[in-house]
């Protein structure tokens, strides 16, 4: 038989359905794949004899004629979401051993759909990072190296697991959370497409809460049909998460391949970096020629607050995490440190429990919620989301369809070699996707050539709120003209 | 705007979350680098602009004001570093 892992999830999907192979028998592909693949540190945790059970229920089902629209399809869980009974710890040491007795409403969605469960994927530490660095588990090897190289490079994060789990086909497809481009920029560090959908389109209950206005759930793919056969399952109307919303989930696969005629793309001048590497400014160039050529109208823009969408989003996602992770205090679950009395105990236990980041972070969120210093910082930044929020609505107003950016501003680089930068310059990783948090926009991270180093590189699209459907067609434009990419495989 | 090692030390306390001599050290300049980096809002003429509240305007949704769930102090304790009876057990902070 070829290799199974090698098709796509819809391939995958149709081949079920024609019972051309078993869901078992995928599924023990992608058991063997894991097993071979330990060296890129992917999953925290596989559940083989778990995805065994639920793969024997799918043929069952398929047996039976009662497939669901994601029957038998081995998938990757980022340790974010809660898991019933299963590893669940934002891959932090202060959730050790936390197993859920619930299960989190997006994985729940996959399952009822006929989805197999193949473990639970390494990210950075409460999803704070853009590196996978920050992981208690270890960093992440992104399956992607330079031409002629061995020298380990990152996968981005926070989803760094899953996004490196779908390059190196270690699943069909995963699910992976998006703060401030925490699915986006790992996709275009490894050649997947990733989607943060509008915030309120997946319920974020049993999501390992980061900073809750603006985390959301998203699928990363192989390619951009496949995301579009994700979203629309993880997406739904929860009545445990009050954010989120009550319109129609659409059949997202179907703008997959629709034409783009007479649509209008706006091009931001803003997002025009001093210093960003030429090939980047290349990539989005071949963006623009792609669209246009396929019969897309191009637009100059202008969203003119911009460049204060990062320093905003460090100020207001910060002070939302000192908030959220209040409750790890060595009490209900994970770790306790003893102490000489609770307040010991709780500083111990937070001492012990959290890495450099995440400390940093709920330090800087404190400090900015304090007395004397709200309306300066907090105040402030909130306001100037708005007017960063009203940038998008005014282009949006001008019948302007989508926005099309670079998705980060370098390839993936060295594990370890920003180890001595100061924060901020890591921090810079998301200057392209963090605007579209911070205006609970919709963004698609797709792949759309190799660097001269042989690296990925990736575009972005940004869409009307709850108009993921057109990224999806844009999407698929971009990937028809320069076709999808796949590691040369050295593991 | 910046913060000196004291502050930080002030701020960890309020954050529960113990920090060596070294660690505070570290720690002030790295704060003092992300507060020179988000210093640059102040260029931003705000006079007059709401606060967001909510990035998506929709109108809250309501529930019931009736028990949904609970009753299951064993699934709410299963996961207690420490617990007793279906208690959490915490060091003793009453004398």
């Amino acid at each position: 038989m070829t290799d199974l892992t090698a098709l796509t999830l819809a391939e995958a999907r149709d081949a079920l359905k024609a019972k051309t192979f078993t869901a078992v028998e995928l599924t023990d592909a992608y058991i063997d794949a894991m097993e071979k693949a330990r060296v890129l540190n992917a999953y925290v945790t596989e559940t083989p004899e778990k995805a065994r059970e639920m793969a024997r229920a799918s043929d069952a089902r398929i047996a039976a004629g009662k497939a669901g629209a994601l029957e038998g399809l081995p998938l990757g869980i980022k340790d974010l979401y809660a898991t019933k009974g299963v590893h669940t710890q934002a891959c932090s040491h202060i959730l050790d051993g936390f197993e859920p007795p619930y299960e989190s409403t997006v994985s729940a969605n996959l399952w009822a759909d006929g989805a197999v469960m193949l473990g639970k994927l390494n990210m950075d530490e409460f999803a704070m990072g853009s590196s996978n660095e920050t992981s208690h588990y270890g960093s992440v090897v992104n399956p992607w190296r330079r031409n002629g190289s061995d020298v380990n490079l990152v996968p981005g994060g926070s989803s760094g697991g899953s996004a490196a789990a779908v390059a190196a086909r270690l699943c069909l497809g995963a699910t992976a959370t998006d703060t401030g481009g925490s699915i986006r920029q790992p996709a275009a560090f490894t050649g997947t497409a990733g989607i943060k959908p509008t915030y309120g389109r997946c319920s974020r209950w049993g999501l390992v809460a980061f900073a809750s206005s603006l985390d959301q759930a998203g699928p990363i793919a192989r390619d951009v049909r496949d995301a579009a056969i994700l979203l629309k399952s993880m997406a739904s109307v929860d009545l445990k998460d009050t954010t989120s919303v009550d319109i129609p989930v659409p059949d997202y696969e179907a703008a997959v391949g629709k034409s783009v005629k007479g649509l209008r793309i706006g091009i931001p001048k803003e997002y025009r970096l001093d210093g960003m590497p030429a090939e980047i400014d290349a990539l989005w160039q071949k963006g623009i020629d792609i669209l246009r050529d396929a019969g897309a109208e191009i637009v100059d823009i202008s969203l003119p607050h911009t460049k204060y969408a990062l320093p905003a989003y460090y100020i207001v996602a910060p002070a939302e995490a000192s908030s959220n992770l209040a409750r790890y205090d060595g009490v209900r679950y994970g770790l306790r440190v003893p102490g000489s009395d609770i307040l010991d105990m709780y500083e111990n236990t937070r001492a012990a429990g959290f890495g450099a980041e995440v400390k940093r972070r709920i330090l800087i969120g404190t400090y900015v919620l304090s007395a004397g210093y709200y309306d300066a910082y907090y105040l402030r930044a909130q306001k100037v989301r708005t007017l960063i929020k009203r940038d998008f609505e005014t282009v949006y107003a001008q019948g302007v369809d989508a926005i099309l950016t670079p998705a980060t501003p370098s390839a993936a680089f060295g594990i370890g070699e920003k180890a001595d930068a100061d924060p901020v310059e890591m921090y810079l990783n998301d200057v392209f996707t963090v605007t579209v948090n911070m205006a609970g926009l919709p963004g698609l991270a797709v792949p759309a050539g190799l660097s001269a180093e042989g690296l990925p590189l990736g575009l972005q699209l940004i869409g009307r709120p709850f108009d993921e459907e057109t990224l999806f067609t844009l999407g698929s434009a971009v990937e028809k003209a320069v076709g999808t990419f796949s590691p040369a495989k050295w593991w | 705007m910046s913060v000196d090692t004291a502050t930080v030390r002030r701020v960890a306390r309020l954050a529960r979350i113990k920090v060596t001599d070294d660690e505070a050290a570290r720690m002030t300049n790295e704060l003092n680098s992300i507060l020179g980096f988000v210093e640059q809002l102040n260029e931003v003429d705000v006079a007059g602009v709401e606060p967001m509240t909510s990035v998506v305007s929709l109108k809250m949704r309501r529930r019931q004001d009736v028990v949904t769930d609970g009753e299951d102090a064993e699934a709410v304790t299963a996961n207690a570093p420490v617990s007793e009876d279906h208690f959490f057990l915490v060091p003793k902070v009453v004398e």
